[in-house]
């Protein structure tokens, strides 16, 4: 069963990890993506979202990767509005028994979470400039991979 | 609907339009749009790469649109 959610607050990985498995024996192993807000040169990070669709995107994500991997479970929280480097802005968890599907489906999710889930970055900068950050290709072509 | 820098560009997050009966899907929308002043032509460009979603599913341009559809245009996404 998924659990999918988008909001302002910090997570917490180990309390996320604990709920994903509470009260069960099945699991071998759980993969754990976290990004986090990178970069020396900028002050802050806004992030803006599609309130509706974009949980029903990622809700749609985590049905595919659960299906694919015969996943125990998977966590999906994406953070919205204002960020400092060295916050967490997005976890991943995949829960299966066994390792492979588990880091594989991890990495399934969160390149598509990148590429299929309305959010949108602005990046603030030290003198108070700001710019929204366009979209990479790369990004596209590591969904693709899949 | 607009997000991100097309809402701000357009200084609207949110409008609700008649359209003329001739406009049946997304492209039609899109051509419609860019006759509505300096802002929409020019954000409206195929360099942009807006992107479109009809009630909250992703669309293409031949997307058919109806009364009372939602229709969302975005910048690419930059998410994760």
């Amino acid at each position: 069963m998924a659990t999918v959610r988008v909001q302002a607050e910090a997570f917490e990985v180990s309390a996320e990890m604990a709920a994903l498995t509470a009260g069960r024996v099945d699991v071998g192993g759980i993969g754990c993506f976290v990004g986090t807000v990178r970069g020396a040169d900028i002050a802050a990070l806004e992030l803006e979202h599609f309130p509706g669709m974009t949980e029903r995107a990622m809700a749609a994500i985590a049905a595919e990767a659960e299906a694919r991997w015969s996943l125990l479970g998977c966590t999906l929280i994406h953070r919205v509005g204002r960020l400092v480097p060295g916050e967490g802005i997005v976890l991943v968890l995949a829960a299966s028994a066994h390792r492979q599907a588990a880091l594989d489906a991890t990495g399934y999710l969160i390149d598509w979470l990148k590429t299929s889930a309305p959010f949108w970055k602005k990046e603030f900068r030290a003198d108070g400039s700001h710019s929204w950050v366009a979209a990479r290709d790369a990004d596209d072509a590591a969904a693709a991979r899949w | 609907m607009y997000f991100a820098w097309l809402r701000e560009r357009l200084g609207s997050s949110s409008e609700r339009v008649a359209m003329p009966l001739d406009v049946s899907d997304v492209a039609g929308v899109v051509t419609w749009l860019r006759t509505r002043g300096p802002a929409f032509a020019a954000a409206f460009v195929p360099e942009n790469r807006i992107r479109c979603a009809v009630n909250q599913e992703f669309a293409r341009p031949d997307q058919p649109v109806h009364a009372n559809d939602e229709v969302a245009f975005f910048p690419p996404l930059t998410g994760g």
